[in-house]
C-alpha cells in the first residue's frame, strides 16, 4: 500500500469524486487561483475548470447557504470554509439551513453537501482561529460530523461524506494535512458511527478523535513504560457516536480517560461520560477521567498556547490520578 | 397635489430633486424601454408615494428621506390611470384576471380563517398573516412557470396559495396535522411543497436569501432557463445575508429574481427610523449593478406585469434583477401584534382605502371582465374551499409521538 499524506488523501477523494459524479462540484475561498489555505485543492482549477471548481467571495453565509440551496435542487456540492472558526459566520446557514431543512419540510428535501473545515489550535493564532467547533455542530440533528485522525480514514469517510444525502461536517485538524500514512489502491469507505481500535490493550480505554488520537498515542507509548496496556479508540465520526465499541472497551478494561482537543466543557466527551457510565457503571474500577483544553479563550503566546492545549503529559497525569482512587 | 402629479403624463420622469431618485427613474425607464412595457402608468402611484416622504435632518445634520407616514393615491382614482388605459392588461386575459381575483380572495380568507383558528387554539406558535398584500403575492408568482423556483419568508401563506399549493394540505400544517405539508413538523413558517417547486417558509430575516442563489446556481450549472424568485421584506435588506447575496448573485450573474416585499414596518419599526437610506431603495442595488424596477404592490395588474418583464428577461439572459413592490400589511406583525402600537391609525386607514379586494374586482367590474354575479360566485366557491380546508384539517390526526423521529435524516 502506498504512503500518502492527509492532504494527499483529501486531494485524492475531492478529485475522484469531481471526476466520477457531474453534480459534485466544490467551492470556497481560495480554492481555485491560489489552490487553498492548506493546499488541497491545488491545481483543481485548471485540471477540473471553474463549473467545478468555484472561488467565493468571502462570504460565509451566503456561499455555505448557496451551497444548501445546490444541494436541495440536486447537485453535490462540496464547501470548503478556511477555518471551522469560521462557521461561526455561517452558523445559520449550517445549522437552520443545512440541518433543519429535511425536518421541517417533513422530508420533502435532501441537503447532500459537504462542508469540509480545518480545525484545531496550537499554532499560536489566537482566540479567533483556533477553535474546535465540531464539537458544537456534532450535537445538532440532521447533519454528520467526520473528523478523521489518518490519511486513510480521511479518504475513507469522505468518500462515505460525498456519497452521503445528508449535510456532513468533515472537520480537518490542521496539525494532520501533513501527516502520512498507508492507503489501500483498493477502493473502501468508512461508515460514520463506526469507531476504529488504534491499539489494543486491557488496562485502560483512551478515547478521542482527529489530532487527538495522535497525542493518545504518545500517552500510551508513556504508559506503556510504566506497564500499563493501554487500547486506543478513535472515534472517526463525532455525529454519529459509535458507542457501542467504547462500551464495549471500557466493559473490558473498567478504567477509561476521554480526550477533547476542544475545550473540556461542553466537549464531545463530556456527552460520552455521560453514555458510558450509564451503560457500564457496573464495569468501572474508577471514575471516568477527561482531559481538555483548558477553559479560556486561545491565547497567542506560545507557552500559553501550549499549556492550554492538551497533550500526552496530562492524559498520563489524568490516568495516574484514576488508578491512585 | 396628489391630483397634480398624476395629471401628470404617465410615461415623463419625474424628478425628485434627488440625484439618486433621478437615476432611478431613468434606470426604470431604460428597462421599460428595452422591453416594451409600458410600466410607468403602473409604477406612477408608487412615485407619487414616493412624494410623501418628507426631508427629515438626523441628528447628524444630514438630509434624508423619512417615511413616517405614507400617503397613498386618492382611492377614487383606485391607484390606476385609468385615462391612460383602455383596457386592464394588454397582456393577461380576462380568465387569467379572473384567476388572480380568486386567489386573492382564497388567500383573504384563508388568513382570515387562521386568525379564528389561532383564537380557538387550533392553531399555534407565531402566526403572521398577508392580510393586505395579497396583491403582492399574486402579482409576481403568477408571472412564473411551474418549473421556477420559489423560495420565501416565514409570512408564506400567502406565496403557499398563489403558487397553487393545496390548501387543505396548508391548513392541516396550520393545525399541525400529519396530513399538514410538513407532516405537521414545519407550521406557519415553514411551508414547503418541493414537488411545486415551493422551497419554503424561512423564519430567520434574510436567510432565505443565501438559499435561493444556491438553487439558481443549480439552474446555471445545469444549464437550464428556470428561474429563481426569493422574496423578502425591507427588514431583510439591513441583513448581511442580503449584502452578500446580492454580491455573489452579480458575480456569477445567477438567473434570480430579488422580489422585496416593502410593506414599510420591520416588525414594529418603520423602514425609515432603521434603514440609511429610508424607504429609497432605488439605489442601495447600484453597487451591484442589479436593475431595479419598482412597483405599486397594492396593484396586482402592474406587479403581473412588472415582473414578467423580470422573468423574461432573467430567462433569457441569466443576470439578476430586483423588483420592489411597495405594500402594507393591515394587521400586526403577527397575530399577537394589534399593529397599533407604531403607526398612526391614519395610515393604516389610507392604505385600507387601496385594499386590492376593494380595488380590484371594482376594475374588473369597471374594464367588463367580469361581472358582479360572476365575481359572488367566486367568493362562494373560495368559502366552500375554505370549508373544506378546516374540515380537513380538524378531521386529520395527530402525527404518531414515534413520527418525531422520521425525516431527521434522508
Amino acid at each position: 500500500m502506498p504512503e500518502i499524506t492527509f492532504r494527499e488523501a483529501i486531494t485524492q477523494g475531492l478529485a475522484e469524486a469531481i471526476e466520477t459524479d457531474q453534480n459534485v462540484f466544490i467551492m470556497g475561498e481560495d480554492i481555485g487561483e491560489y489552490g487553498g489555505a492548506y493546499s488541497v485543492t491545488k491545481g483543481f482549477l485548471e485540471k477540473y475548470g471553474d463549473k467545478r471548481v468555484k472561488d467565493t467571495p468571502i462570504s460565509e453565509a451566503a456561499f455555505v447557504g448557496a451551497g444548501v440551496g445546490a444541494a436541495s435542487v440536486g447537485l453535490r456540492p462540496i464547501v470548503e470554509l478556511m477555518s471551522i472558526s469560521f462557521s461561526l459566520v455561517a452558523f445559520d446557514q449550517i445549522v437552520n439551513m443545512a440541518a433543519n431543512l429535511r425536518y421541517m419540510s417533513g422530508g420533502q428535501i435532501k441537503v447532500p453537501m459537504v462542508i469540509r473545515a480545518p480545525t484545531g489550535a496550537g499554532v499560536q493564532l489566537g482566540a479567533t482561529h483556533s477553535q474546535s467547533f465540531e464539537t458544537w455542530l456534532a450535537e445538532v440533528p440532521g447533519m454528520y460530523c467526520a473528523c478523521p485522525s489518518n490519511p486513510s480514514d480521511a479518504l475513507g469517510l469522505l468518500r462515505t461524506s460525498i456519497k452521503s444525502d445528508n449535510p456532513v461536517i468533515f472537520a480537518e485538524h490542521s496539525h494532520l494535512y501533513g501527516a502520512r500514512g498507508e492507503v489501500s489502491d483498493d477502493y473502501y469507505e468508512i461508515p460514520f458511527g463506526k469507531a476504529r481500535i488504534d491499539r489494543t490493550g486491557d488496562d485502560l480505554t483512551l478515547v478521542s478523535y482527529g489530532f487527538g488520537v495522535r497525542v493518545l498515542q504518545e500517552a500510551a507509548d508513556a504508559l506503556a513504560a510504566e506497564g500499563i496496556d493501554a487500547e486506543i479508540i478513535d472515534l472517526r465520526s463525532l455525529s454519529p457516536v459509535d458507542f457501542d465499541t467504547v462500551v464495549a472497551s471500557v466493559q473490558k478494561t473498567g478504567r477509561a480517560v476521554m480526550l477533547d482537543t476542544a475545550r473540556k466543557t461542553g466537549g464531545i466527551m463530556s456527552e460520552i461520560v455521560s453514555e458510558v457510565q450509564e451503560r457500564a457503571m457496573d464495569w468501572l474500577d474508577g471514575p471516568i477521567m477527561r482531559v481538555g483544553a483548558k477553559d479560556v479563550p486561545w491565547p497567542y503566546n506560545r507557552g500559553l498556547e501550549q499549556d492550554i492545549l492538551p497533550d500526552a503529559d496530562d492524559v498520563v497525569e489524568a490516568t495516574r490520578r484514576l488508578i491512585s482512587v | 397635489m396628489q391630483r397634480a402629479r398624476l395629471d401628470r403624463a404617465p410615461s415623463a420622469p419625474i424628478s425628485f430633486g434627488i440625484e439618486s431618485k433621478f437615476e432611478f427613474t431613468l434606470r426604470n425607464a431604460q428597462f421599460i424601454a428595452l422591453h416594451g412595457i409600458d410600466l410607468c402608468a403602473r409604477i406612477e402611484s408608487f412615485r407619487v408615494m414616493e412624494q410623501a416622504e418628507k426631508p427629515r435632518v438626523s441628528t447628524t445634520g444630514i438630509v434624508r428621506p423619512a417615511f413616517t407616514e405614507s400617503t397613498p393615491v386618492s382611492p377614487s382614482t383606485n391607484g390606476y390611470n385609468v385615462k391612460a388605459a383602455a383596457t386592464l392588461s394588454n397582456d393577461l386575459d380576462n380568465a387569467e384576471l379572473v384567476r388572480m381575483y380568486r386567489l386573492m380572495v382564497l388567500i383573504r380568507r384563508f388568513e382570515e380563517t387562521c386568525g379564528q383558528h389561532y383564537s380557538l387554539g387550533n392553531v399555534r406558535g407565531f402566526l403572521h398573516l398577508y392580510i393586505g398584500q395579497e396583491a403582492t403575492g399574486i402579482g409576481a408568482i403568477s408571472a412564473l412557470e411551474p418549473r421556477d423556483y420559489i423560495v420565501t419568508h416565514y409570512r408564506d401563506h400567502g406565496h403557499a396559495i398563489a403558487r397553487g399549493l393545496d390548501t387543505n394540505r396548508i391548513m392541516a400544517e396550520m393545525f399541525g396535522k400529519r396530513t399538514g405539508l410538513s407532516k405537521g413538523k414545519g407550521g406557519s413558517m415553514h411551508i414547503f411543497d418541493a414537488a411545486k417547486h415551493f422551497m419554503g417558509g424561512h423564519a430567520i430575516v434574510g436567510a432565505q436569501l443565501p438559499l435561493a442563489a444556491g438553487i439558481a446556481l443549480a439552474q446555471q450549472y445545469q444549464d437550464t432557463d428556470v428561474v429563481t424568485m426569493v422574496f423578502f421584506g425591507d427588514g431583510a435588506t439591513n441583513q448581511g445575508t442580503f449584502h452578500e447575496t446580492l454580491n455573489l448573485a452579480s458575480v456569477w450573474q445567477l438567473p434570480i429574481i430579488f422580489f422585496m416585499e416593502n410593506n414599510l414596518y420591520g416588525m414594529g419599526s418603520a423602514v425609515g427610523r432603521v434603514r440609511h437610506r429610508g424607504a429609497d431603495f432605488s439605489d442601495a442595488m447600484g453597487a451591484y449593478d442589479v436593475d431595479v424596477i419598482s412597483v405599486d404592490g397594492m396593484d396586482v395588474v402592474a406587479v403581473r406585469e412588472a415582473t414578467q418583464a423580470a422573468v423574461d428577461r432573467v430567462r433569457a439572459q441569466g443576470s439578476p434583477i430586483f423588483i420592489e413592490a411597495k405594500t402594507f400589511r393591515f394587521v400586526g406583525h403577527s397575530f399577537a401584534d394589534p399593529g397599533d402600537q407604531y403607526r398612526e391609525r391614519s395610515e393604516v386607514d389610507l392604505w385600507r382605502r387601496r385594499d386590492p379586494l376593494e380595488t380590484y374586482p371594482q376594475r374588473l367590474l369597471d374594464f367588463g371582465v367580469a361581472s358582479q354575479a360572476e365575481l359572488d360566485d367566486i367568493a362562494a366557491s373560495v368559502d366552500a374551499e375554505i370549508d373544506a380546508a378546516v374540515e380537513f384539517a380538524t378531521n386529520s390526526s395527530d402525527p404518531d409521538l414515534s413520527e418525531a423521529f422520521d425525516d431527521v435524516y434522508a
